[in-house]
């Protein structure tokens, strides 16, 4: 047991911090376009000096960091107020997930576009009646000739506006148990047949969006892992989904109670039991959010799968960064309620965190059924 | 970063499962429990296999390791909920090494490793293993003191698988960090009785039949479940940061001692009290076992100090650290 980060994992930080300071990503813009803008030029920056996908291996152009090294770097990125790259799915999700079952083709053409943010990618997987039934989608695709024809309906693909490539997951053998019956595709949104609309969201943003596609041609060469396989590709993405992001939530969450705390020091409320209770509480499950994603991490370097604690994180995650808002709502009354304040915004934003990347009811489903060996839930 | 137990550590942690399953079954505990008595026999043969002294330097006849092993121990006996004097004789014995002076070494670490010397922990008015002991390791607001020869009243506390006493006298300070040592210690009994309490309740609802079905398959039972797993390895976590910050960084002891008591104090009652609910009504019984994981659960809890202080305090270094800028 040893909770210090060893030399390698020293030397990366320090060099990281000193990149970092070199670089700073400055101020947040507001404009939704414009902060995009701001996150792709900050990736473009990253990768100029290797520093987008620490985690791939070197023949693709990353550092062949290890799971800590990664989870440095986005703690590190969250401390220097950096955003997310702006080709986050990309990075997380879409570059693993052609590294696993790609053909030696499709790495070659995918890859290094992702890193430089060239090509943007998002990602067709919830439809509206297959949430977190996911196995249950209905967008549908045909073979016609050496073309696949998609028809239906995608929703929550944050980036779409902005992206040239979508990983999809289609329907196709209707007759095939819904596990079997599907394929993942690497879908070109360049085409008329797709339609993005924005998602509003209660926060008034829309990080979100719908996908519609009426007839989109997809090249048979752009099938991933095989025809019928969907599935496995898929949970191969899904499982990559929150390895890096936690420690980045993680930190941010962090930053955000801090706030909290000089702001209620400054009120001189420390000295309320009742507010030095909530905010003790606050932090302590902060701690604990940080050391059992670090034990998670200890579990997949040392057995290749993470422990019982692994599903646990993001669940603790949520439940905690909704917690600190509500709280900061009551502790700052009204300034903390004004419109299109840091804490107003996120007060609402948090409403989300228990249902984007798997809704807590059913992560407790997961940990009941796989980690606790319960019987299939009603 | 290796946020694990090490081969060694983890082959500890075996072996006293494997000990602990064969002398103490929950038959035994009900046993010793109903006569209002320790396991003599169980505590012998803990005290032949040198445990007392497990974080103990060898010079005073101990096994020299640390604090991550005693709280192997602790976890296992506490999985057990072993009817023995484990926790205040290991742990008087561990803050008198990290904390003592020489002449308290000399004079109290051979009787406690031996199994002669008989200790007990806890606040004046409520000292686990506290009745007939030679030598208390009294906590309060200030910190921890190592009372000798203590004036004692012997009390009955509704964990019936430890003796208990109200405690009064001076004594003589210990350690700076030995109230911290003694709560990680406690959270990581804590984590056992978690653990247990979360294995017997799984046990059970997936046996339980009704409407025709295993009783887990509904999403209100085994949601609790999810939530009792999400307590036990809060506690875990913490408990076993403090463990490793007691041996390695000592600086940073004090905070991880109030996150393992903070988490260990409300995983003491919550995981235990669900473990009832999930039960029914057979999990109100005397029959049942679970009630003496409860039971056990709320004394520490109380040991720990609850869990509010430890908030406060925590809030409080957290303030701190905001206003004095971090290197």
């Amino acid at each position: 047991m040893d909770l210090t980060f060893n030399e390698p994992e020293l030397a990366f930080r320090e060099e990281l911090r000193a990149w970092l300071a070199d670089h700073e990503p400055g101020r947040e813009p507001d404009a939704e376009d414009a902060n995009y803008e701001w996150r792709v030029d900050f990736q473009r920056s990253l990768a100029r000096d290797g520093w987008a996908a620490v985690h791939w291996p070197p023949e693709y152009g990353g550092r062949g960091a290890t799971l800590t090294q990664s989870a440095i770097f986005f703690e590190e990125l969250g401390r220097a107020g950096a955003p997310l790259p702006a080709n986050v799915l990309g990075l997380l999700l879409a570059g693993p997930t052609i590294m696993s079952w790609g053909t030696p083709e499709q790495k070659e053409r995918y890859l290094t576009p992702i890193l430089s943010a060239e090509e943007i990618w998002c990602q067709g997987f919830s439809e509206p009646d297959a949430g977190s039934d996911l196995a249950s989608l209905k967008t549908r695709a045909v073979k016609d000739g050496d073309d696949w024809v998609v028809t239906g309906q995608k929703v929550w693909t944050s980036a779409a506006q902005y992206a040239k490539w979508c990983m999809l997951v289609a329907r196709t053998d209707p007759e095939a148990p819904k596990h079997k019956g599907l394929t993942y595709f690497l879908m070109d949104m360049e085409q008329e047949a797709v339609t993005v609309r924005p998602l509003r969201q209660i926060t008034g943003e829309s990080e979100f969006n719908e996908l519609f596609i009426d007839g989109a041609r997809i090249p048979s060469e752009n099938v991933l892992g095989g025809e019928g396989n969907g599935w496995k590709v898929a949970l191969t993405t899904l499982m990559n989904e929150r390895a890096g992001l936690a420690f980045f939530l993680q930190v941010r969450l962090r930053q955000l109670l801090d706030r909290l705390i000089a702001e209620a020091a400054q009120r001189d409320l420390l000295d309320d039991p009742v507010i030095a209770d909530r905010l003790g509480e606050l932090h302590l499950k902060s701690e604990i959010l940080r050391l059992t994603a670090y034990r998670g991490l200890t579990a997949i370097e040392k057995y290749g799968q993470p422990g019982p604690e692994g599903s646990l994180t993001k669940w603790m995650w949520s439940e905690t960064n909704q917690q600190l808002t509500q709280f900061a709502a009551d502790l700052l009354g009204p300034s903390a309620l004004t419109a299109g304040g840091r804490w107003s915004y996120e007060l609402l934003r948090a409403r989300g965190n228990s249902i984007e990347g798997g809704t807590t009811e059913v992560l407790k489903n997961i940990v009941a059924e796989r980690v606790l060996g319960l019987p299939k839930a009603r | 970063m290796d946020f694990d137990l090490t081969e060694d550590q983890r082959e500890i942690k075996n072996v006293a499962r494997e000990l602990l399953s064969a002398r103490s079954p929950l038959a035994k505990v009900r046993e010793a429990a109903e006569a209002a008595e320790y396991d003599d026999a169980l505590w012998r043969e803990i005290v032949q296999l040198g445990w007392p002294g497990i974080a103990v330097a060898e010079q005073h006849g101990g096994q020299g390791l640390g604090a991550v092993e005693l709280a192997v121990l602790l976890e296992e006996l506490g999985y057990a909920c072993a009817a023995t004097p484990f926790l205040s004789t290991a742990v008087a014995a561990a803050v008198i090494q990290a904390g003592g002076t020489d002449e308290q070494r000399r004079r109290w670490l051979p009787g406690l490793i031996a199994g002669e010397t008989r200790a007990g922990v806890g606040s004046p008015d409520l000292v686990v293993d506290g009745a007939g002991a030679d030598v208390v390791v009294l906590l309060d607001d200030d910190g921890a003191r190592l009372v000798s020869a203590p004036e004692s009243e012997p009390l009955v506390a509704i964990d019936p698988t430890r003796r208990f006493a109200t405690v009064r006298g001076e004594g003589e300070a210990l350690g700076a960090d030995a109230a911290d040592r003694v709560r990680t210690a406690v959270a990581a009994e804590v984590v056992g009785v978690c653990q247990r309490a979360l294995e017997m309740t799984l046990d059970y609802v997936k046996e339980r039949k009704q409407f025709g079905v295993a009783v887990g398959s509904f999403q209100a039972v085994s949601h609790r479940c999810a939530q009792m797993l999400l307590h036990t390895e809060s506690t875990r976590s913490a408990a076993y940061y403090a463990a490793w910050a007691a041996d390695a960084e000592p600086a940073r002891l004090g905070e991880a001692a109030a996150l393992a008591a903070a988490a260990g104090a409300t995983g003491a009652r919550e995981v235990p009290a669900s473990a009832i609910q999930a039960h029914g009504g057979i999990g109100f019984t005397w029959e049942a076992d679970v009630h003496w994981l409860y039971k056990r659960g709320e004394v520490d809890r109380a040991l720990l100090g609850g869990a509010k202080r430890h908030h406060a305090a925590l809030a409080r270094a957290a303030a701190q650290r905001l206003a004095v800028p971090a290197s």
